[in-house]
């Protein structure tokens, strides 16, 4: 039985793991949006933040994710149910490039339009969601793109402490060492992977200025 | 001194210092008055401190000594979003929002301050007109102008709601040299009409003594002279003078060397 076979044999799984596999990724990644554009935008205000800011995010993401998910296991309300669990922990990795992409692409606008608009009496306000966040939209999206791809990813993991999705078959396909049930549950999350990183880009190209 | 609003001149400078936090002095005890309707034109090298001075005017900088008067109101009195806005504002780089059309950029200040859609667009198709742009150009986007025209269109934004002060920073700088005349002319017949009170830096000694009432030669974060232009190039100042001839050497060194000897 080839792995295409065994796929059609049980779509009805296929698309329920690939749907909790969605869910994973689409909450957390929604989460980190939430939290990490915001974030983002502040380190650009207060300079003295950026460093502790962007260097706490990067010691997350150097955590194993396996070491991750135990870590956060005693954690009341969130260790409760694996599924949350696996959203807290693809939302702390997705962090990383979300406040890293919205505060470069801030930083990267051009200084000269900066100034052109503080110089005609734009307000910080102003200046931030007419010029500065619109200039650097392409940038950010860039980073909802690799923390997405990054996510759906790191998903697969989430299935050995019972948060279900397309890792499932994974570590099944390992537990029974047979090669096409892994497949079964890896092709989907590498597809899935590819849809996302082509869509985001897309949208990114659109929305680069000039 | 202090009267009423409209009495005194424009933009006062009264001892003014800027200091970087890092100690290095970049203005000092600078003293200058700007008439009304006037165009002052800050000349001198690069790092002289034009810049900065203009920067002082609209607060992008805050000076660490002395005052600034505005309309006879210290600077510090100003609420400073209400300055920048009734002060036009022009610079080498253009800096026009690139993800605005032309109209949004010139629309800027106008839909900050809450104007109605409409006037707005009268306005947009007005200055257009008023900078020798067509009225089609609205709809464009800034890659898609020539330099003079991206320009023209940083003169009609700084326009737009009719301010009463100008800030010129080098804003043809950057042009080819029939482009850049062109606008030199421009801006002397709109000046003619509009009357606005202009500081504009330059480097270039021709394009000080064609624009300016009068011309401020800075150096070293110093005020030198202040001189209408006619004076300025018979000065015996010997910075004024030392400016002048630099100037001379660099328009013509051919026939220079071939027509006089070397003094």
């Amino acid at each position: 039985m080839n792995v295409v076979q065994f796929i059609l044999q049980n779509h009805t799984e296929v698309l329920e793991l690939t749907a909790e596999h969605l869910w994973l990724v689409g909450a957390s990644i929604a989460l980190a949006v939430l939290v990490g554009i915001p974030l983002g935008i502040l380190i650009t205000r207060w300079p003295l933040l950026s460093k502790p800011v962007l260097g706490g995010a990067n010691i997350i993401q150097t955590i194993p994710s396996l070491a991750l998910f135990g870590l956060l296991l005693p954690a009341p309300w969130i260790g409760a149910r694996a599924d949350r669990l696996a959203i807290l922990a693809l939302t702390l990795y997705a962090l990383l490039p979300l406040i890293r992409n919205t505060y470069t692409g801030i930083k990267g606008v051009d200084p000269a339009v900066v100034e052109a608009g503080r110089g005609m009496g734009m307000t910080d306000r102003q200046l931030l969601w007419q010029v500065e966040f619109p200039l650097a939209l392409s940038v950010i999206i860039a980073g909802i793109r690799v923390a997405t791809v990054l996510s759906i990813g790191v998903a697969t993991i989430a299935a050995a402490i019972g948060a279900g999705g397309l890792g499932e078959y994974i570590f099944r396909g390992l537990a029974m060492v047979n090669n096409q049930v892994i497949l079964a549950g890896a092709i989907p999350a590498a597809a899935l992977a590819i849809l996302a990183d082509t869509s985001l880009g897309w949208l990114e190209k659109r929305l680069a200025p000039r | 001194m202090n009267s009423s609003p409209n009495a005194g001149p424009a933009i006062e400078f009264r001892n003014v210092g800027y200091r970087l936090n890092n100690g290095s002095t970049l203005l000092r005890d600078f003293t200058l008055e700007v008439q009304r309707g006037e165009t002052l034109v800050l000349l001198g090298r690069s790092g002289s401190g034009k810049t900065t001075t203009l920067k002082l005017i609209n607060r992008l900088l805050t000076q660490s000594a002395g005052a600034i008067y505005v309309d006879g109101r210290s600077l510090d009195q100003w609420d400073v979003i209400r300055l920048r806005r009734m002060i036009g504002y022009v610079i080498q780089e253009v800096g026009l929002f690139p993800h605005f059309t032309v109209a949004r950029n010139i629309g800027v200040v106008p839909q900050i301050e809450g104007w109605a859609a409409d006037r707005i667009q009268d306005r947009v198709t007005e200055l257009l007109r008023l900078v020798g742009l067509e009225p089609q150009l609205a709809s464009r986007y800034p890659r898609e102008l020539s330099g003079g025209q991206r320009q023209r269109v940083g003169v009609a934004r700084a326009l737009a709601a009719d301010p009463s002060f100008l800030l010129m920073d080098e804003p043809f700088g950057a042009l080819d040299p029939i482009t850049r005349a062109e606008l030199q002319r421009e801006f002397l017949a709109l000046q003619q009409r509009l009357g606005k009170t202009v500081v504009f830096v330059t480097h270039d000694l021709r394009e000080a003594l064609l624009l300016g009432t009068r011309v401020a030669l800075m150096e070293a974060g110093q005020l030198v002279a202040t001189l209408a232009p006619d004076e300025f190039l018979h000065s015996t100042d010997p910075m004024v003078a030392a400016y002048v001839d630099a100037f001379k050497t660099e328009v013509s060194p051919v026939s220079q060397d071939n027509d006089e000897p070397s003094k």
